[in-house]
């Protein structure tokens, strides 16, 4: 990334483009640096979580006890709370998986030499938004059948002339919006994050290396401010996967709830 | 001056999320202050309500740059 203002003596401003980065080949068959990021944070989930669930103690150490802390978190405050404790149990590890998924990738955008947030591709946002969708829908249509499902879009006691109105905005809601602004929402979070910190990292290397000497200050100043934003972006980041499984588990519950 | 004018649309289209975060926040605040012990359920309608209306400043986001040339 750094190429890219080395390079020239005008400061190109980071765009979109900085996030396509092909490692082996070129196109659509490409292996992108997005792919190793997420080949690396499955193995990372994978490794520890085996290595904790496998010898669990009664008294808890480090890693045991912040995995319980992320688990019983997502199973109470947002499986139990919202879904209801009736019918939270089978959707648990789906919720588990999606948090801890987000979460580590999320990170892995500031980690130091990973340093890319996979979701801020879009085609990873959609494939996580694709399984709560289908979740979601399948779920409903299982609990209230098909008809029964399209019915409990409208919430009944409306006057007549406006329920047609009201299902066809909703029927657009559960369709449309709710996966679209799924993916939309993580992917622009980090993409938008990241694009802050790098706009920082560049424009201070170009300011430092590239510029007048006055222009120095500035330059520091600028990678002063890429620690602070750093620090921000954690915050994000960690919003933004509870944010992520909040909807999943209000979706959830919208489709497991009685009428009423 | 140069420049694209879809970065000043998305930063018109920012300025009504922007409002409505602040909105839910305060009210959250509000919520808690006087009610410590409704922090949990408040805190889940506050995020829905915050994901609800940033979705808003993220279309922006995105038309800005899909409508970018």
């Amino acid at each position: 990334m750094s190429l890219i203002a080395a390079g020239s003596e005008t400061f190109e401003a980071p765009g979109i483009a900085d996030f396509w980065q092909p490692l082996v080949g070129d196109g659509a068959f490409a292996l992108t640096r997005s792919m190793v990021v997420f080949a690396i944070s499955s193995i990372v989930i994978v490794v520890i979580l085996f290595r904790v669930s496998g010898r669990l103690k009664t008294v808890p150490g480090k890693t045991q006890f912040a995995v319980e802390g992320v688990y019983s978190f997502v199973r109470n405050s947002l499986g139990r709370d919202i879904i209801g404790s009736k019918d939270f149990k089978p959707f648990l590890p789906l919720l588990f998986s999606l948090f801890i998924v987000i979460l580590v990738n999320n990170l892995f955008g500031v980690i130091p030499f990973i340093q890319f947030p996979t979701l801020s591709r879009l085609g990873y946002a959609i494939a996580l938004a694709a399984v709560v969708y289908v979740t979601y829908n399948a779920v409903g249509i299982r609990r209230k059948g098909f008809v029964g499902y399209l019915k409990s879009f409208v919430p009944s006691g409306l006057p007549g002339w406006i329920v047609p109105l009201m299902f066809v905005l909703e029927f657009l809601t559960y369709v449309v919006i709710r996966p679209a602004t799924l993916a939309l929402r993580i992917m622009g979070n980090m993409l938008a994050g990241h694009l802050l910190l790098l706009v920082f990292t560049l424009g201070g290397e170009y300011l430092l290396l590239h510029s007048t000497t006055i222009n120095k200050v500035p330059g520091v100043l600028s990678f002063g401010m890429t620690l602070v934003m750093s620090a921000f972006e954690i915050l994000v980041q960690f919003l933004q996967a509870y944010v992520f499984v909040l909807l999943t588990a209000v979706y959830i519950a919208g489709a497991v709830a009685d009428e009423h | 001056m140069t420049g694209n004018i879809a970065i000043l649309a998305y930063g018109l289209a920012a300025i009504g999320p922007g409002i409505g975060i602040g909105l839910i926040f305060a009210a959250y605040i509000n919520g808690v202050a006087r009610q410590p012990e409704a922090r949990g359920v408040l805190q889940t309608i506050a995020f829905t309500g915050f994901a609800l209306v940033e979705a808003l400043a993220l279309l922006g986001l995105v038309f800005a740059f899909i409508f970018r040339t």
